[in-house]
């Protein structure tokens, strides 16, 4: 019987660069993400312009993306006005569904007899479309902003409460075991077991949230139909709607994609954030 | 080539009288088992799925209630009496919190009795020591082999500077060459820190070359079939695999645990 030793090293290549090649393409990688989607969204913009333009559609059908880019730096005062309403009612609405959901989750992880009775209600809620409760709120809450928070609060709810409650029963039953024979108080068992378990899932549910309170937002307020100063960018569509003002329906349009796309960012970083260093679904692998 | 139990005079430890145990669902998993085990025993509990091993494991821990009949510990009614520091367990899985390092994950059973990180830091560093992993401190579980996790979770188990350690199936999970090795480590610690250990295993060499005592259990319903003590094991190493005695003690504790197998329906 022979015994032979496998060369080590052969598999690797060596670069001129001294630089690992891993490194190399890490980095590569790192830059075509941002450059991908980015010459992708400037190349459409740039086909949009080009058809509007050959083909000469009237700007109040479709306006060419260099009219919406000119409209919002003419409106940029009004329109940030709106989204500042806008955005204060979609945080205000997802911090409320935060600390709701997350204390009612709570309260439905500790007690099945509360989330039985409790839960069709819940359901109830979640699946009546919020653009059809939305008249009726509107009548009971004499309070505009309060009315709109509602709904935009009904909306972004749900999904925070089932998943805390799921996600606080999720905890590893060994785990379980283990803080019960050290005799564990029922403080420390949520601090350290059942709310670190709960977190992946909390994690998607803000996901969700997030961009649900958006929606419940703007939704909200095209019921409202609300004029004057004090409204959001769903108001400057409508309004720009009646006035057929194409390209100002567009800038209103594309600043609520943008918030959105924030939303959807800062929820994703958190994620990672806390998540990152331990659950499967932000760990990077390496390859 | 069986001796008695080395100390036939240390005091009992665990005491099980006649201890039943029914699942809500009607199934019996433990019929009247009752068992003595001194202070410093190496007692294996051996035996097929469902024999109960694992449930007589959890109640003398006072995570399953009983039935009927008692258990208890150190003159205690199992669960009661200890503030758990001088019960370690190992999970059949490592069973870490795949959030927090190896340190905290060793330091949870000491944060749970109030010591402060400081306080409990040359205890923690003690236990991780005494498996290997000093090094390992700030890893955090997935960046870790099997028998590396396993051995944290020793680590825990023993924080706490325990007197009884409970291994359920620890290393069934575990490559042949990383359980033997783990074996080792575990009678390292059995005899260098005065343990008594209850080690739930299905293999019958483990269950040999580890225990002073191997308790043969049947299943449907689980009970014991067989109390046997082997020659002491306080000086076993790697070595004694290859001995004529280990060999004939496996040769005996195979039959016993064949004959348990003669009422199993296999159609069952």
């Amino acid at each position: 019987m022979s015994i032979s030793t496998i060369e080590q090293g052969t598999g690797t290549v060596a670069t001129n660069t001294g630089i690992d090649p891993r490194i190399l393409r890490e980095r590569r990688e790192r830059k075509l993400r941002i450059i991908m989607p980015v010459s992708t969204i400037l190349l459409a913009l740039g086909l949009w312009e080009f058809l509007v333009w050959y083909n000469e559609v009237p700007h109040y059908l479709i306006p060419a993306p260099s009219l919406i880019a000119r409209t919002l730096v003419q409106d940029w005062p009004t329109l940030m006005q709106s989204a500042a309403f806008t955005v204060k009612l979609t945080l205000l609405s997802l911090g409320l569904a935060i600390v709701g959901g997350v204390l009612l989750g709570m309260v439905f992880a500790l007690s099945r007899t509360v989330e039985m009775s409790l839960f069709p209600f819940a359901v109830i809620l979640q699946v009546t479309p919020v653009i059809a409760i939305a008249p009726l709120i509107l009548i009971y809450v004499s309070n505009t902003f309060f009315a709109l928070l509602i709904c935009a609060w009904i909306v972004a709810f749900f999904p925070i409460l089932s998943n805390t409650a799921i996600g606080l029963r999720s905890a590893d039953h060994n785990l379980r075991d283990m803080f019960r024979l050290y005799q564990a108080t029922p403080w420390q068992r949520l601090r350290y077991l059942l709310i670190p378990s709960a977190l992946p899932y909390f994690m998607a549910a803000l996901k969700i949230a997030g961009g649900l309170s958006l929606i419940g937002a703007v939704v909200a307020e095209f019921v409202a139909g609300t004029a004057g100063q004090n409204t959001g960018l769903a108001s400057r569509i409508l309004e720009s709607s009646f006035r057929n003002e194409i390209p100002r329906m567009f800038a209103a349009l594309f600043l609520v994609s943008v918030l959105g796309i924030l939303i959807f960012l800062v929820t994703a970083w958190l994620s990672r954030a806390v998540l990152g260093h331990w659950h499967e679904s932000e760990i990077k692998r390496e390859l | 080539m069986n001796c008695q139990i080395s100390r036939p005079e240390a005091p009992v430890l665990i005491e099980m009288k006649d201890v039943h145990k029914q699942f809500g669902n009607g199934t019996v998993a433990l019929r009247g088992m009752s068992l003595q085990i001194r202070k410093g025993e190496f007692v294996s509990f051996l035996g097929p799925s469902g024999c109960g091993k694992s449930t007589a494991l959890k109640m003398v821990a006072g995570l399953l209630s009983v039935s009927s009949g008692s258990i208890s510990v150190n003159g205690h009614p199992a669960g009661q009496g200890s503030d758990g520091n001088d019960i370690g367990y190992v999970f059949q899985e490592a069973t870490l919190m795949p959030w927090a390092t190896v340190f905290e994950n060793v330091y949870l059973p000491l944060k749970l009795h109030g010591l402060r990180r400081s306080e409990a830091r040359p205890r923690v560093e003690e236990a991780l020591a005494m498996v290997g992993l000093a090094n390992f401190a700030n890893s955090y579980p997935r960046e870790l082999s099997g028998g590396m996790k396993m051995r944290v979770s020793i680590a825990r188990a023993m924080v706490t500077r325990p007197k009884l350690l409970l291994m359920d199936e620890p290393f069934a999970a575990l490559d042949e060459m990383t359980r033997s090795k783990l074996n080792d480590e575990v009678l390292d610690l059995w005899r260098s820190h005065g343990l008594t250990v209850i080690f739930v295993t299905h293999s019958v060499f483990e269950s040999v070359y580890l225990s002073s005592r191997v308790v043969v259990m049947a299943a449907r319903p689980g009970r014991v079939v067989h109390d046997i003590a082997l020659s002491d094991g306080h000086q076993r190493t790697a070595a004694h695999r290859m001995t004529p005695e280990y060999t004939e003690n496996c040769r005996l504790v195979s039959n016993a645990l064949e004959g348990t197998m003669d009422h199993v329906d296999i159609n069952h």
